[in-house]
């Protein structure tokens, strides 16, 4: 057990864990945060995908023990953001949630990608969320949907 | 009046793009237990012994002991135990739960669990048929006797995992002797009935939940019955919530998969060069129970020509048993292994008499009028030709196929026709399901959808209530549609068969209309409406004589790719569908399933490996067993005919299936056009193509 403390949805925080706990366990079950989706549990299918420090990263794979000190973002938190507005917006228009099992993770993944490519092409934005599996819409919708909220966010990102 | 198929936001949307949208993993209730499950470590053996560990106080077994009705998961065939109690057919069959507080205390006591084993042989091989059917039609011995060539061809295809994203689970508590059970499902009412039987219970002991579905695929058709069943019995005995979620190695290695296939095709060809007479046999690996097995090789039977018309019909099929994980339902149930070999063979045939595939398909390209394979009718109209020139228009097929057939550079183009019977096999819907259907008005003039189909992605709790919205001229927010539950909704049905929109869509449309007649403000009321299968639609389960189905939706795929010379690897350069699925309820939703359904089908057919060795399922991850990925997908082209079927809610047919029948054999197609080889096998892996360069 060792005492972790981070930021967490832009608040501070401090639990006392196993500092090898998943990081993925520790945002569902201490937290509650249960947007965060468990598909695999070996960091493929994006599910569980955070920001740590603005990076997407699958939180599965995270042990708890690495993100001291560091700022952590879930799709609760990012779902207050105007970002997070323009991105949901973008997707219900292009009807790219299916099941939504994989959505949160790629809102995460979707907003990782425009931090750092504003206005990405449709080439950019497949790689981007080459690291998020979805079985249910052939992708095309969701890439569109991240192109349009490029367009209609512009300035945001 | 506004169309229909014009697209609305979907109503789900919104609390799933937030996070909050509570799938069974993410609910909680207090005092909850976890339970694990004890599997098999062989194929087939003998328990002789089991010595558990001491368990600590809290900690509980639960095994076949504990069954207070029939050990035994009721589904079609009830031949599949809850828990084993002497044998195991299967590595991975369900021995016990083990349920206490702490998980990561409940996987320490299973990893002391120690089974003595007496081995038995197990079997692999197709030789235990536990289902043959067969059929005919015309004549095919004369056919076959009078043919100046018989044309013989062997097709293979392999597993398929549903990899719905979010894993099997349940969740269940208890209260007196009553069960609810909240769970990620197709069908509440399978699992109801099964739970029933376990339990020996009474129909108000028992109540099943839909929790938010992350996908489905058929995977949480039968699957969740067994688990339901399980979770059922470990409530009765420890009188605790209890949760049961699979990991995904756990998922990938036990639950149901598409069945793999070896399809025989023989074809009687006469002086004329004319189709006189096919022999189809098809051979499915039902794993180690029937479970919907022979329900997926009827299917597959029905299915024999494909979408072509064919005089005389010699056709059977076997489902055989082996000590493997047992198979089940994955959209398209039996028709995507069927309508490969249909779609190569047309072709093979073609390439042996030496004539132009596209003739030789047009040729025999069914009509309305015609009769169907098992000598029903296709009554409404087909609309096929005009599909085909609009997709080969859009994909530019003719000149590409040209090109790539005569300059060799490992690019190709293929295309694949294709259909599905909507609703249940033969009398199914009639004499099995016979659906019921609810609308409930408040007195605050709310509507109240009350049916049993699930919401796993496809947008039924859209679709459904625009349904409702348009007869009642009321707005969508005022119709309410909750997940099912079997305490407040009627039996519609379970969420499978391309039925939901076609059957229990049209009952809620006529239920609507009644409504829309009996509609006072401020008054509440509650109209139902049953399934009566059309006078003239008639069928022997017997003997496959009758329609099969009360309507069929078609398709075309044009699948282009290229081909690496150095590795074999295949590069999707670009899909082209066109869909007739009578009438679209929302354009965007039937193009979700568009895209969806046909790269899965695609992935079928080039990409997506699953192999059994010695009874164990090799590709037990996400990172071992490979779906599509953003990096794979080219530019995609959809266009949606409007066919309206008389008896379908505003002319609507099934659509979720028909998307992924035609993927593979179209995929196939074009690589057998870019390396001028014989494709016979899907997946067409790398290692395939190889094969087929050296081979020849």
């Amino acid at each position: 057990m060792s005492k972790i403390k981070f930021t967490l949805n832009n608040k501070e925080v401090e639990i006392e864990e196993s500092p090898t706990a998943r990081l993925l366990d520790i945002l569902r079950e201490n937290f509650g945060l249960t947007g965060v989706k468990e598909g695999c549990g070996e960091g493929e299918c994006g599910a569980c995908a955070v920001l740590i420090n603005d990076k997407v990263i699958n939180s599965c794979i995270v042990p708890l023990g690495t993100v001291e000190g560091k700022n952590i973002v879930t799709i609760e938190g990012f779902s207050k953001t105007k970002k997070h507005q323009i991105l949901r917006n973008s997707f219900e228009e292009e009807g790219a949630v299916q099941c939504g099992f994989c959505t949160p993770g790629m809102i995460i993944a979707s907003e990782s990608l425009l931090n750092k490519n504003p206005h990405p092409s449709d080439e950019e934005i497949k790689i981007g969320l080459s690291g998020n599996l979805c079985r249910c819409t052939g992708y095309n919708m969701i890439v569109k949907a991240v192109k349009s909220a490029s367009k209609k966010g512009d300035g945001l990102w | 009046m506004k169309d229909i198929s014009k697209s609305v936001r979907k109503v789900d949307s919104l609390i799933k793009l937030s996070g909050k949208a509570k799938y069974v993993d993410d609910i909680k209730i207090e005092g909850m237990l976890y339970a694990k499950t004890v599997r098999s470590t062989k194929s087939k053996a003998n328990i002789i012994s089991i010595t558990l560990p001491e368990l600590p106080k809290g900690y509980y077994v639960v095994d076949y002991h504990d069954v207070p009705g029939k050990n035994v998961v009721s589904i079609v065939f009830d031949d599949m135990p809850i828990f084993t109690e002497k044998t195991v057919t299967y590595y991975g069959e369900p021995i016990m739960l083990i349920v206490g507080e702490d998980k990561s205390v409940v996987t320490n006591l299973i990893s002391q669990i120690k089974i003595e084993y007496e081995e038995l042989t197990p079997l692999f091989e197709r030789t235990n048929s536990a289902i043959n059917y067969n059929f005919v039609k015309g004549d095919s011995k004369k056919a076959f006797k009078e043919a100046k060539k018989i044309i013989k061809f062997d097709y293979e295809t392999g597993y398929q995992e549903q990899l719905y994203i979010e894993p099997q689970g349940m969740i269940g508590e208890i209260n007196g002797n009553k069960v609810t059970i909240t769970g990620s499902v197709q069908c509440p009412y399978y699992v109801h009935n099964a739970v029933k039987v376990a339990l020996g219970a009474d129909n108000d002991e028992v109540r099943i939940k839909q929790s938010v579905v992350g996908g489905a695929f058929g995977g949480k058709e039968e699957f969740p019955s067994l688990i339901g069943c399980q979770l059922a019995v470990a409530l009765r005995k420890i009188k605790k919530p209890i949760k049961l979620v699979y990991e995904r190695e756990e998922d990938m290695e036990v639950t149901t998969k598409r069945h793999p296939s070896w399809i025989h095709m023989e074809a009687a060809i006469n002086d004329q060069n004319e189709i006189d007479g096919i022999i189809a046999n098809v051979e499915i690996d039902g794993g180690a129970s029937i479970g919907l097995s022979a329900v997926v090789l009827s299917r597959a039977l029905i299915a024999c020509t494909g979408v072509y018309t064919i005089d005389n019909l010699e056709v059977a099929g076997d489902v055989f048993l082996t000590n493997t994980v047992p198979n089940g339902a994955f959209r398209g149930f039996g028709a995507p292994q069927m309508l490969f070999a249909v779609e190569m063979f047309i072709h093979h045939i073609a390439k042996e008499l030496n004539i132009d595939p596209l003739k030789l398909r047009l040729k025999y390209l069914a009509k309305q009028g015609d009769e169907t394979s098992t000598r029903g009718k296709y009554r409404d109209p087909i609309i096929m030709n005009d599909m085909i020139e609009k997709a080969m228009k859009i994909s530019d097929y003719k000149n590409k196929l040209e090109i790539y057939q005569k300059d060799n550079k490992y690019k190709g183009i293929g295309m694949s026709w294709f259909l599905h019977g909507c609703g249940f096999t033969g009398s199914g819907e009639a004499e099995h399901i016979k659906a019921l259907v609810k609308l409930a008005k408040g007195e605050d003039d709310k509507v109240n959808i009350l049916i049993a189909a699930v919401d796993m992605g496809q947008g039924v709790q859209t679709t459904m209530k625009k349904i409702v919205s348009q007869i009642l001229e009321i707005p969508l927010e005022q119709i309410i549609y909750n997940n099912p539950d079997t305490d407040l909704v009627p039996d519609s049905g379970p969420t499978v068969a391309s039925r939901t929109i076609m059957i229990v869509g049209g009952l809620i449309a006529r239920a609507a209309k009644q409504l829309k007649e009996k509609w006072v403000d401020g008054e509440a009321l509650t109209v139902s409406e049953r399934y009566k299968q059309p006078e003239y639609i008639k069928w022997d389960e017997k003997t496959f004589i009758g329609d099969a189905y009360p309507a069929y939706s078609w398709g075309i795929n044009v699948v282009e790719v290229e081909i690496s010379p150095i590795t074999y690897q295949v590069t999707l350069k670009g899909i082209w569908s066109v869909y007739d699925v009578g009438k679209a309820i929302d354009e965007r939703i039937i193009m979700g399933q568009a895209d969806g359904g046909v790269l899965q089908g695609v992935a079928y057919g080039y990409l997506e490996v699953m192999k059994n060795e010695n009874g164990r399922v090799k590709q037990k991850t996400v990172t071992d067993y490979i779906i599509p990925t953003t990096g794979d997908i080219p530019p995609m082209e959809t266009i949606l005919m409007d066919n309206p079927y008389p008896l379908g809610p505003y002319g609507a047919k099934g659509a979720g299936e028909l998307t992924l029948d035609g993927g593979a054999p179209a995929v196939a197609l074009a690589i057998e056009n870019a390396i001028n080889k014989t494709v016979t096998k899907i997946p067409v892996t790398p290692e395939y193509i190889m094969e087929l360069m050296k081979n020849e």
